[in-house]
């Protein structure tokens, strides 16, 4: 099996596609009594790269089924370049689309495969051929037209599929979980090599998964649905520094999350009780900002490498929890520390390899501390 | 004791490969090989052998059909209505089998017993009904002459317009199956790959679905033709002296003129006819190689 080469995104074929813009409003969808998706409404621009991220059930499949025209909303409406196109069937919508378990068709070769939607637009057989050679060019595949799908590799038959949903340069390049049924790190490298394709090409992206990292690595930004809702739109930085909720919070990157009881709320820093009776300071988050009382029950989400470990300090400062290490993992660039304390969940701090910090050793007493910017009050 | 019966056991069953043992395999695979030489190979070896051995080799009994013009009429009549029966269950059972992928739960369980309740009754039972309906005052005449399209009762047993329906009809239940199970097997995700791409439902069936269900519908044309080639009971019930097929034909040879070897000579010629077109049939269509992959 000749391996694949990089995809080309210098190659001379690769004009820029004029991308469209895509915009959701308040869009509903039952199956029976259940709601798939719940009043979402989502602009994308042109050009732009989106992922809808979310756990299996959370709606962003059907949300995509719905763009593509698959799947009719029950009320809302979705507009492709300001055109609403709800009841558009889905082979007159002009969207590309890339599916999990690729879709090839099994008994075409790759070149047809790939001239496929130019035949269902009328181009003639000798522009076609031209055109789908291009394509394949473009996904690193030349030479490979007179085989058959069977007789590829899942990443070749992958990019089999994407060089098939761009040759008719549609503006808009929906791509549902494309990469799941790959390894690991032929994952990592498609990420990269599709992202460069859409920066080059210029193509409206919207890009379904459930891998966090993946979103964060590819999209410009990302739309986190849960239950049939929207959490967050944002970009990755937005959605990583300031998780609107803590469902977003935990969903991307790890985070520790703790209950406690609000103290005083005034100005940028917030003071809270935990469970355990340490009182600590943190940030309202946007959401938190309207209505907190004191006395009333929040929670406070800080990520493991903002916390900074600390010698124990018996009755010292109330801003420090105390704790004790209860496991310590090597995880190649940091270590990560499992702790227990008093009335909390167990909570987790990396701390890198390769620094000047605190390393503890299993059972000692530490101190935990954080800058209350990094910490999050909902 | 224990001994022996668990080196017994490790000669036969090895649970360490994914294929069983020589010797399992051919204990289990031996009752039915036997079954087979005795109850089958045997017996149609010997009417075969007693076409052309009479006592000495002699090939008079492929002659005389040969010289005769009834029995090449019956041969021809035996193909044609083969042809035809298997051209019209194909064209009625792939809209089902069509239908039946899109149903599920409660519904899907209706059709499939639809189709399976006749397939698991008795050919003769479903021959009698038919005979039920067609005869000179049965169902159909009845509501025809009760609707004053026709005053005098048609003709509608005993002929091959009879035999066709019952046997389409007997047949369907081999279509469908097939059909069904080369379509179930379509992803979900290649019409909908194809609508996205820009075709309408039209061209996703013609260039996806069909192309897609073809090896089923080869499996169900082979399997009606061949059944229809040597179908027996349904014939002799619903036909007439007009529609003498080469299957009764055999039989009354055998049964009631004891004629076995022109009997063995007409089951070769109906074999060898067979194998000749299942034959040019793979060949044209490649279904072997397409099945394949």
């Amino acid at each position: 099996m000749t391996t694949a080469h990089p995809i080309h995104e210098s190659y001379s074929g690769l004009k820029p596609i004029r991308g469209g813009t895509v915009s959701m409003d308040s869009i509903i969808k039952h199956y029976g009594s259940f709601t798939a998706v719940d009043g979402v409404s989502l602009s994308v621009g042109r050009g732009e790269f989106v992922a809808l991220l979310g756990p299996s059930g959370s709606g962003k499949t059907t949300l995509l089924m719905m763009i593509a025209g698959f799947e009719q909303p029950d009320s809302g409406a979705v507009c492709i370049d300001g055109v609403d196109v709800s009841r558009m069937p889905a082979h007159r919508r002009d969207v590309g689309m890339v599916f999990q378990k690729y879709a090839l068709f099994p008994h075409m070769t790759i070149l047809d495969n790939v001239a496929f939607p130019l035949r269902m637009r009328g181009v003639p057989a000798g522009e076609r051929r031209l055109k789908a050679l291009d394509a394949l060019q473009i996904v690193g595949l030349e030479g490979m037209e007179k085989r058959l799908p069977a007789q590829l590799s899942g990443g070749q038959q992958q990019r089999v599929a994407l060089a098939r949903a761009i040759v008719y340069r549609p503006p808009v390049l929906l791509m549902d979980e494309p990469l799941g049924a790959l390894d690991k790190k032929l994952r990592e490298r498609m990420q990269i090599e599709i992202k460069h394709l859409q920066e080059s090409l210029g193509v409206t992206v919207i890009y379904v998964t459930h891998d966090q990292e993946e979103a964060l690595t590819m999209a410009d930004r990302i739309a986190v649905m849960n239950r049939g809702r929207l959490e967050q739109v944002g970009t990755p930085a937005e959605l990583y520094e300031r998780p609107a909720n803590p469902f977003v919070a935990g969903f991307i990157g790890e985070t520790n999350l703790l209950d406690g009881e609000l103290v005083a709320a005034a100005g940028q820093e917030w003071e809270l009780r935990l469970a355990g009776g340490a009182v600590v300071r943190g940030t309202p988050a946007a959401a938190a900002r309207h209505g907190a009382a004191v006395g009333a029950r929040v929670r406070l989400a800080v990520r493991p490498e903002r916390i900074e470990l600390a010698p124990a300090t018996p009755g010292g400062t109330g801003a420090m929890v105390a704790a004790t290490v209860a496991d310590v993992i090597y995880a190649g660039p940091t270590l990560i520390y499992l702790l227990r304390a008093d009335g909390l969940p167990e909570m987790t701090v990396r701390v890198p390899v390769q620094s000047d910090a605190m390393k503890p050793a299993r059972g000692e007493a530490v101190s935990l501390t954080w800058d209350p910017a990094n910490a999050l009050v909902y | 004791m224990t001994a022996s019966f668990k080196r017994l056991a490790a000669t036969l069953w090895k649970p360490d490969g994914r294929r069983f043992p020589a010797p399992l395999s051919l204990l289990l695979v031996g009752p039915l090989v036997i079954g087979l030489c005795v109850a089958f190979i045997l017996p149609v070896g010997r009417l075969l052998a007693v076409s052309v051995w009479n006592p000495d080799f002699t090939l008079a009994e492929f002659v005389h059909i040969a010289e005769s013009p009834l029995y090449l009429r019956i041969l021809g009549r035996t193909l044609l209505l083969g042809i035809t029966v298997t051209a019209l269950t194909l064209v009625l059972a792939y809209p089902v089998a069509f239908l039946m992928t899109r149903l599920s739960g409660w519904r899907l369980a209706v059709a499939t017993a639809c189709v399976l309740v006749p397939l698991w009754t008795s050919v003769l039972v479903r021959s009698y009904a038919w005979i039920i309906i067609l005869q000179r005052n049965g169902l159909l005449n009845s509501v025809l002459m009760g609707l004053g399209l026709t005053d005098a009762p048609l003709p509608l047993l005993y002929n091959e317009l009879s035999v066709t329906i019952a046997m389409t009809h007997v047949l369907l239940p081999y279509m469908i199956l097939p059909i069904w199970a080369a379509l179930r097997t379509i992803p979900r995700d290649l019409p909908l790959a194809a609508q996205s791409l820009g075709a309408n439902a039209f061209r996703v069936f013609f260039l996806v679905v069909l192309p897609l269900s073809l090896p089923g519908v080869a499996s169900g044309v082979l399997m009606v033709f061949i059944l229809s080639l040597g179908f027996y009971v349904t014939p002799a019930l619903v036909g007439g002296p007009e529609t003498l097929m080469v299957a009764t034909l055999i039989g009354q040879q055998t049964t009631e003129l004891l004629n076995w070897p022109f009997a063995g000579a007409l089951a070769a010629l109906l074999l060898g006819i067979t194998l000749l077109l299942v034959t040019v049939f793979n060949r044209f269509l490649g279904l072997d190689k397409k099945a394949a992959s």
